[in-house]
């Protein structure tokens, strides 16, 4: 009746009554949620949160809700992170040594890479290209309003599903990439790698989902006169991102598949009896665990390649290269993954060759980096902070990429493989190239989306931390790994790494003070959201000023259909090349327009997905036959009820909107 | 195969979410077929995974094999007789031959499932017993016990490739069966046209996938 809640050796109840600040944490949670729950029902939001945006299709609503949710995880995921400092600093000697026992600190690190990728990056890094690319392509919504909403209530789902596991249950502890015969049921058999294998299954679905919108958004949505090489280049990167995204993301789903079938169904894929082969594991998550970092790492190349001609009021250099490197590190970042696993036994031939490939891929990345660095020769910058990201990202993520190349020399990496130092690199890059852009960019679109822009104090204030306190934190860190500490380690005995793991832990805090700046500044955006009673004033369009793409030629916030009057398109940098031509925004005879309807389907069948996911990694098989059957049902009833043929937004309130923006833009004394 | 079928789906529109909505189940057809191969490269990894336990060729039956490809295959010409018929905007003749093809469908299925469920709990079975494979914990002593009946490496890809592929054409099955309630609804409107030319590439698709699971699982395995 209950499946595994009631089997001691899964242990639902464990972590609650052994581990205090596992208890703590839930209790928090708990409250916290009660307090938001409760302030939503007294402020009576319930109609708007699930009219405007639970049941929206809107690309900017559910491109919002895929950064909130990102932010939330980026506290849990941050959360691990600061525990794992502060206790390596304190685990010298034995295994009593930190505050945290083997058991949990496993978890921790397992839990902390899990989040950080699957639910922090890439819903993050979904959400700005959810919001930003329709936008930038002169296009009303992305190709699929539905599957965008059914995709994002699938990511909730899968987010939910893993932060269950820190309360009932507990979570894996074979790393991110759980390699077996470690997360077999031999060594494995409680529910936590069910819980890693149910949540990413979800997730890969979701990613799936996306990258097909993308795609064929960016094909076939594109404004007329829009050919593919007048498209932004950070349309480019996201077409490039998605594509990669579909390539990969089966291998994943297929390796947790076939792990699932061996951990419920009496196969044996990874074991080493019968016939099992671990290293089958290993080729299928690399094959999709290499790919992913560019998979996360493209966008933000895209993303630098908007901010930065915008804050130096200067054209992108080279074009044309920067759209050619991105199709060379689409097929290069696929043949690179052996590079993972050197010393496990390839040989020769197969580690020269992914050494040698491996080398290659920093080539088109020079040529991207070189490009944004011409662009900024001879500019007008403007120190902005998202400009201040990206050229922290630009700084620390060519640090990172030479590391990454002295790790891909084959015998240097037969010395740094699994240590700290390869940990160092890969934070290197996924900090400086990943995090800092999405953070700039986070900074650069704000206005787009909300008519005000982010305290500039505090933006300023995080992006210090934010770089300060990635070096203080990680430049120890290769330093340990060089004397030869290795990852993952719960208590070491060597004393002269202590100080390194200290000034590590410093630095970790100094990055929690840039996060704290960051989530002041949402505090104070949500202020001056309600004091507007949630109706955002309209004001100009381009608060950055020398804007270059189509998104800037909108209001902020853009109104719901985004342009009253689809652009037609003559030339790259679309907006530019408008106000160049003196081509001057329409403001009366407007059509009406079509708009898809809101939907409830997308929501259900994620709370669905979460029951079906629990269900399964409990063994309660009744509820998960019942939940798969209801989805199916959600699903159905969808395409059966769901009126395609959407609604339309009159000629006279398409009017009144764009009134309202004509009249901001003669109070603030500028033109469209 | 499908072409002309896609480019009627196209020719009659305005406006173009007919031609993007079929763009995009192509690219999703492209990821799909991503997952079918990583299947295959399993099964070719483990092709003689046998560990001592019951070998392929001791079970595959190539006749029954044959029986369950011409139900399959034939049902994709039934498919593609629906798309003429659709062509021709006779709405009978679409009903007819989707639930020709449907009844193909069905019966494929059928014989995948007592070919499953005779490999799996038949007298003769798959599973054998691996005296090292880990069976859980006593619940009394709280010691690890060893010992229980297993699916060889081979098996188990065998039955994750075609059992993929079985949930694929149920999927389908299941699709066909709302498409019936579809043209119920609306006849062949245009968001209809589109619907059954989605599931077409999908049909076909699922077709094509199993010439390879045959000749991959069933004719080298019988060799």
């Amino acid at each position: 009746m209950f499946g595994r809640l009631t089997d001691p050796v899964a242990g639902a109840f464990h972590a609650l009554t052994n581990e205090p600040i596992v208890l703590y944490t839930c209790i928090a949670v708990v409250v916290l949620a009660v307090v938001v729950l409760a302030a939503i029902t007294l402020l009576g939001w319930w109609g708007i949160l699930w009219r405007n945006w639970i049941t929206s299709v809107d690309h900017k609503r559910v491109g919002i809700m895929y950064i909130v949710l990102a932010i939330v995880m980026l506290v849990r995921g941050f959360a691990d992170a600061i525990m794992m400092r502060t206790h390596q600093a304190l685990a010298l000697g034995a295994e009593t040594s930190g505050y945290l026992p083997p058991d949990h600190f496993d978890q921790i690190f397992t839990a902390h890479g899990t989040i950080m990728l699957f639910f922090m990056a890439t819903p993050l890094m979904f959400g700005i290209m959810n919001y930003v690319v329709p936008l930038q392509l002169g296009a009303r919504d992305v190709a699929f309003p539905f599957l965008n909403n059914l995709g994002f209530w699938t990511t909730f789902a899968g987010a939910i599903l893993i932060n269950i596991s820190l309360g009932i249950g507990n979570f894996g502890r074979g790393g991110w990439l759980m390699y077996p015969p470690f997360s077999e049921l031999l060594n494995s058999p409680d529910t936590g790698v069910d819980y890693y294998l149910w949540s990413l299954e979800l997730s890969g679905i979701a990613t799936t989902m996306s990258g097909v919108n993308f795609v064929a958004t960016i094909i076939k949505c594109r404004a007329p006169g829009m050919t593919m090489w007048k498209m932004p280049v950070f349309c480019w990167s996201v077409l490039v991102s998605n594509v990669l995204g579909l390539i990969i993301y089966p291998p994943l789903a297929v390796a947790d598949a076939l792990l699932i079938g061996d951990r419920y169904f009496d196969m044996n894929f990874f074991t080493n009896t019968a016939g099992g082969n671990p290293m089958v594991w290993i080729n299928y998550v690399w094959i999709f665990g290499h790919p992913e970092v560019y998979f996360l790492v493209v966008p933000a190349f895209g993303i630098i390649s908007e901010i930065v001609p915008t804050f130096s009021s200067k054209r992108l250099f080279g074009y044309t290269s920067m759209v050619w490197a991105l199709l060379v590190i689409l097929i290069l970042s696929i043949i690179v993954w052996g590079h993972h696993f050197f010393t496990m036994g390839g040989g020769q031939a197969v580690n020269t060759f992914f050494g040698t490939a491996t080398m290659i891929i920093a080539i088109p990345t020079g040529v991207k980096v070189f490009n944004w660095l011409f662009t900024m020769y001879k500019g007008r910058i403007r120190f902005e902070p998202p400009m201040l990201w990206c050229m922290g990202m630009m700084f620390t993520f060519v640090g990172g990429g030479l590391t990454g190349v002295l790790l891909s020399i084959v015998p240097s990496d037969w010395q740094f493989h699994n240590s700290l130092f390869l940990v160092a690199h890969f934070h290197h890059t996924i900090l400086g190239g990943v995090v800092f852009a999405y953070l700039g960019a986070l900074a650069f679109w704000f206005p787009k989306a909300f008519g005000v822009k982010p305290n500039r104090a505090l933006g300023i204030a995080s992006f210090w931390c934010w770089f300060i306190g990635f070096y203080v934190a990680f430049m120890p860190i290769y330093a340990a790994g060089l004397m030869g500490a290795t990852r993952r380690l719960q208590h070491y005995v060597e004393p002269s790494w202590q100080p390194l793991f200290i000034v590590a832990a410093i630095g970790a805090f100094i990055i929690l003070v840039g996060i704290l700046c960051f989530v002041l500044q949402v505090v104070i955006a949500i202020w001056y959201g309600i004091k507007h009673k949630g109706k955002l004033p309209v004001t100009q369009n381009d608060p950055w000023g020398d804007a270059r793409t189509l998104e800037w030629a909108t209001s902020c916030p853009p109104p719901a259909y985004n342009f009253a009057t689809v652009p037609v398109v003559q030339a790259d940098d679309a907006y530019w090349d408008m106000k160049q031509r003196g081509i001057q925004r329409k403001t009366s005879g407007f059509e009406k327009i079509h708009v898809p309807n809101n939907t409830i389907a997308g929501f259900i069948a994620g709370i669905l997905q979460l029951v079906v996911g629990f269900a399964m990694v409990w063994h309660i098989w009744w509820l998960a036959a019942i939940g798969f059957i209801a989805f199916i049902i959600t699903i159905l009833a969808h395409s059966l009820n769901a009126d395609h043929a959407g609604h339309y937004i009159s000629a006279e309130e398409v009017q009144k909107t764009e009134d309202e923006f004509t009249a901001a833009l003669q109070a603030q004394g500028v033109k469209a | 195969m499908s072409a002309t079928v896609v480019t009627t789906a196209h020719a009659d529109n305005h406006h173009d979410g007919s031609s993007t909505m079929v763009f995009g189940f192509w690219v999703y057809i492209l990821s799909d077929l991503v997952l079918f191969s990583t299947f295959f490269a399993t099964f070719a990894v483990f092709a003689s995974a046998y560990s001592g336990g019951p070998a392929g060729k001791d079970f595959i039956s190539l006749n029954y094999v044959l029986c369950e490809t011409a139900l399959l295959l034939f049902s994709s010409m039934t498919y593609g007789m629906a798309m003429v018929q659709v062509r021709k905007g006779n709405i009978g003749g679409v009903k007819t031959w989707l639930a020709i093809t449907f009844l193909l469908g069905l019966g494929f299925i059928g014989m995948e499932l007592n070919e499953f469920h005779e490999l799996l709990f038949g007298e003769e079975n798959v599973f054998f017993f691996d005296p090292s494979a880990y069976a859980g914990v006593d619940p009394e002593t709280g010691v690890r016990v060893f010992g229980k009946e297993v699916l060889s490496a081979y098996w188990s890809s065998f039955f994750m490739l075609v059992g993929t592929h079985g949930i694929h054409v149920t999927t389908g099955l299941i699709w066909m069966a709302l498409m019936f309630a579809h043209l119920g609804r609306h006849g062949l409107d245009k968001d209809n046209k589109t619907r059954l030319s989605c599931l077409s590439i999908f049909w076909h698709f699922l077709d094509i996938v199993w010439i390879g699971v045959f000749t991959a699982v069933y004719l080298l395995g019988a060799l």
